[in-house]
Formats: C-alpha cells, sequence, structure tokens
C-alpha cells in the first residue's frame, strides 16, 4: 500500500490540510478527497461555485513545424481546423485501438499546444508520445511537475475569476481559453471542466499556486465559494456520464463501445489505430456503454454485476450515490439487445438484486455554456 | 467529539446503550466523522438473530462501504425505518435519532468484553494519529 512518504504532493497540499481536507492515495498522489462532506460540496458546485486543485492532472507541451502534423497523429480527433486558443476533447489510441489516454489539446498557434492529460497516465503519454515522435521536427516537454491546475466550477464562476483579471472572461468561449493574468500571474485561462457546470479550469506556475489559491478563496467569499475534494469531482462527472480513464475506458477497451464515436474522426489523415478503429465501426458494436438508475434504494459501486432477470449481462464500471438526484446511478457496457433507454435491469448489490433502468446520460442536465 | 459516558463500544466504533435485557445500538460520533455524508443503511429484519462480533447490516457513505459489527448477541426487536429515507440521521444524531437496531440480548455477559467511554476514547484518539 502506498504510504503518504512516497506519494507527490502538490504546490496546496500543506493549504488543504490546513482547510480541513481529508487526504487520502489517488494514482499516487496525496489528494483531499473532501473537506466539509462530499454531498455539501457537490451542492456547492451545482449551486454557486466551488474551486477543485487538479494540479495531479498532467501537462505536456509540444512545439516546432511537425507539432501539428505529430498531434493529428496521435489523437483520434481532428486537430486540423481547431484555432488558436480553442480546446478539442481526444482520444489517444495504440494500434489495436485501445487507450492510451483521453485529453484535451489547447493550441496556442499552428506549431505550439499543450495538452492536459490524466494523472496516472502522464508518464506514459510523455514516453508515447515521444517514442512516436521519432526524430520529427517538435519539442516535446513534459512540464506537469513546474504546473498547478485550479479548477473554478459552478455558475457564478466567471463572476468571481473576473474579480482578479482585467480580460473580459465573456470573451471566451466554451471549449476556448486565453493566456492572461489572474492576480497578475501568468496563467491559462480555459473555459472547460468535468462537472457539467459553466466553469474555468487555470493554469498557472506551481510557485505561485498557493497565492493564487489563497487569492481565490478571498475573492470568492462574497459568493460562498468552497474547496471541492475528489469525493464531489467524481459524483459531478457521474451524473454527467462522463467517461473516466482506467473505469470506462482504458487499453483493452473499444471507444466506439464507450459512445466516444464523436470524438474519432475516422476520415482525417492517417492516425494511429485508425484502420483498427474503421474495421471495429464496420464490425458493429458488441456492447455499448449505459447508464443504470436504481429504483430502488442502494448505493451500486463499480464491478457491480448488472443482471437481467437473475442473469448476469455485464458490470459496473463506474457507480456512485448521486447527490443531485438522490439515487444510486452508475455506467456499465451491456450488449446492444440491454441497451435502449427504459430496459429494466438489476443491480446486484451485496445478495440483493436492485432493480435499475436503462437511461442516456447526462443524468442530470449540463449548464456548460455551449455557443 | 462526543463519547456518551453511559455507552458502552466496540473497536469497530459500534455503541450499545442498554436497558435492562433490551439494548440499542448505533455507531459513534468518531465512525460518521470517518466515514463522510451516509447515504445508505442496510438493515436487518426484524426477528433476526445477530451473533456478537459478526455483521449485521451495512452503512454506506458516498465514498466507502462499511460492515456493522454486532457489539453484543440478541434478537432483533426493532430497526430504525427512518434511515430508509433519512440516513443523514446518523451524520446528525450518532446516539438519538441515528441509533440503527434494538435487539433483546441473549447474554449480559456478552457486554463485559465491550469499551467503556474512557477507553475507547482513547482508541479514537490513536487512530487519529
Amino acid at each position: 500500500m502506498a504510504t503518504s512518504s512516497n506519494l507527490k504532493t502538490t504546490p496546496l497540499t500543506a493549504v488543504h490540510k490546513e482547510l480541513g481536507g481529508k487526504l487520502v492515495p489517488f494514482a499516487g498522489w496525496q489528494m483531499p478527497i473532501q473537506f466539509q462532506g462530499v454531498m455539501q460540496e457537490h451542492q456547492c458546485v451545482r449551486d454557486g461555485v466551488g474551486i477543485f486543485d487538479v494540479s495531479h492532472m498532467g501537462e505536456i507541451e509540444i512545439q516546432g513545424p511537425s507539432a501539428k502534423s505529430l498531434i493529428q497523429k496521435l489523437m483520434t480527433n481532428d486537430i486540423d481546423s481547431m484555432q488558436d486558443n480553442q480546446a478539442l476533447y481526444t482520444l489517444m489510441c495504440m494500434e489495436n485501438g485501445g487507450v492510451v489516454d483521453d485529453l484535451l489539446v489547447h493550441r496556442f498557434t499552428e506549431d505550439h499546444y499543450f495538452l492536459c492529460v490524466n494523472a496516472a497516465n502522464t508518464e506514459k503519454d510523455f514516453q508515447w508520445i515521444l517514442k512516436n515522435a521519432g526524430s520529427c521536427n517538435a519539442t516535446i516537454r513534459n512540464t506537469s511537475h513546474e504546473t498547478a491546475q485550479l479548477a473554478i466550477q459552478g455558475k457564478h464562476s466567471e463572476a468571481l475569476l473576473q474579480k482578479l483579471c482585467e480580460t473580459p472572461l465573456s470573451e471566451i468561449r466554451y471549449y476556448h481559453f486565453k493566456k492572461e493574468k489572474i492576480h497578475n500571474f501568468a496563467s491559462i485561462i480555459a473555459r472547460t471542466g468535468y462537472t457539467g457546470e459553466d466553469g474555468f479550469e487555470v493554469y498557472v506556475d506551481a510557485g505561485h499556486a498557493e497565492t493564487l489559491f489563497r487569492a481565490i478563496l478571498d475573492a470568492g467569499k462574497e459568493f460562498d465559494l468552497q474547496p471541492i475534494g475528489l469525493g464531489a469531482r467524481d459524483t459531478l462527472r457521474m451524473e454527467m456520464g462522463y467517461a473516466l480513464y482506467g473505469n470506462e475506458i482504458n487499453e483493452e477497451s473499444r471507444p466506439l463501445e464507450a459512445g466516444l464515436g464523436w470524438v474519432i474522426k475516422l476520415g482525417k489523415d492517417e492516425f494511429i489505430g485508425q484502420a483498427e478503429l474503421k474495421k471495429q465501426k464496420d464490425e458493429g458494436n458488441r456492447r455499448r456503454l449505459v447508464g443504470v438508475r436504481l429504483l430502488d434504494r442502494g448505493v451500486p459501486r463499480p464491478h457491480y454485476r448488472i443482471l437481467k432477470n437473475g442473469a448476469p449481462v455485464g458490470e459496473l464500471t463506474s457507480g456512485t450515490f448521486s447527490p443531485s438526484l438522490n439515487t444510486g446511478i452508475g455506467l456499465c457496457y451491456v450488449s446492444p439487445e440491454y441497451a435502449e433507454p427504459g430496459t429494466k435491469l438489476e443491480v446486484e448489490i451485496r445478495k440483493l438484486s436492485v432493480p435499475a433502468e436503462v437511461v442516456k446520460p447526462p443524468f442530470f442536465p449540463t449548464r456548460v455554456k455551449k455557443d | 467529539m462526543e463519547v456518551p459516558k453511559d455507552l458502552k463500544y466496540t473497536q469497530e466504533h459500534e455503541w450499545i446503550r442498554v436497558d435492562g435485557k433490551k439494548a440499542v445500538i448505533g455507531i459513534s460520533e468518531f465512525a460518521q466523522e470517518q466515514l463522510g455524508d451516509i447515504v445508505f443503511v442496510e438493515l436487518p429484519e426484524v426477528g433476526t438473530q445477530i451473533d456478537q462480533g459478526n455483521p449485521f447490516g451495512v452503512v454506506e457513505s458516498v465514498k466507502t462501504v462499511s460492515d456493522l459489527y454486532a457489539p453484543a448477541g440478541g434478537k432483533v426487536t426493532a430497526v430504525n425505518k427512518e434511515l430508509e429515507t433519512h440516513p443523514e440521521q446518523v451524520n446528525s444524531s450518532p446516539y438519538e435519532n441515528g441509533w440503527i437496531i434494538e435487539i433483546e440480548l441473549s447474554d449480559e455477559k456478552d457486554l463485559d468484553s465491550l469499551l467503556d467511554a474512557d477507553d475507547y476514547s482513547e482508541q479514537c484518539k490513536n487512530e487519529m494519529e
């Protein structure tokens, strides 16, 4: 078991302790799972605004004349049409179609990008990119250790951050970003997030993270801003039905079956995994990722079995209690015959079969600012 | 942290309040604090025989699942049905409205092996370190 001594810390770990955060090991990091309590923090983000330290996430910068063609080759989504200051959700796949990681590509200019990747995959992704870059003309840097990331999420996030920066944040559209100063620190302010609420993800030098975090907490008092732990981060993403790497997708899963076809542009220039993904598309899905919602009391958890009339038909990849819906929700792969919304299934919780039905995520309406 | 003097405790953080042959069981203030927001309590059926040290139910917070261990053996005479709709009462009132079951004790000697409030407080302090 990991002990706190061999876990990585963020520039804010000491602040989390000071604020009463309960620290736990997560993906090799010591991270706050909760502060006041998961339910209350969840509601804080849904109703107002919360701040998350997500500095465990990795950042990889790619710059040079070949940057664009390299990223185009690595990613399933089409980065060719990206504009400067735009962000794009994509998968990075292997030749066999398995998922190396899901991530965000940010374009500064046509030959300068940065990727935001999952904490547990940072080193793996970096090595994968280096290996596939070969001798191409681009500099690839893992800047994770020098970068802190804060997520400010909820309907008051714009008004709150606006107090600390001059550039009009209303001009930053969903999945766009700006390089601007916040509280006088050079930052990247992106209108992205993992909660389903309007909000921002801010990247700043690790050395400035604590001062900025405290400044935001201070400016947020009038909005009842609270620090939010990873517990609520998970319940918030689950209500949106967002895939989590390691749960819904991994190196063995088929991303088309996970409903991620919208970020797999089979018609674009050659990319790693293209041939296999085309083949999988032609073959059709053996199974599909669906949402399930419990119709009775209980908390579904990852790996619980899904039954149809008592016979196993799959297992949960994620499951939790939904604070907004006051019921259990989960995600699981089932064969297409059970994938229609409204299909009645059961979740096996210990010895009980709890009735559930298939629903099409999101479980709770998203309120991101789409154009 | 509240540890009422008139109760006995298990090392697994259950409490028991004895009144003649009857006893009420719940989890401690420390336990609810460690678990976080409780969203589900699985209760036994009334009439079930439970044995000292064995699981008799489950309490779940958003992030964790924990068994409930019987501080003493006996027959379940009542369960707190309110927890089906308001499991959060275990958080807000662990020693009163958040009680979990009532039993009829099989053997009062079971109580001898339990911790008193002082010893239990000491154990919690050690766990915090």
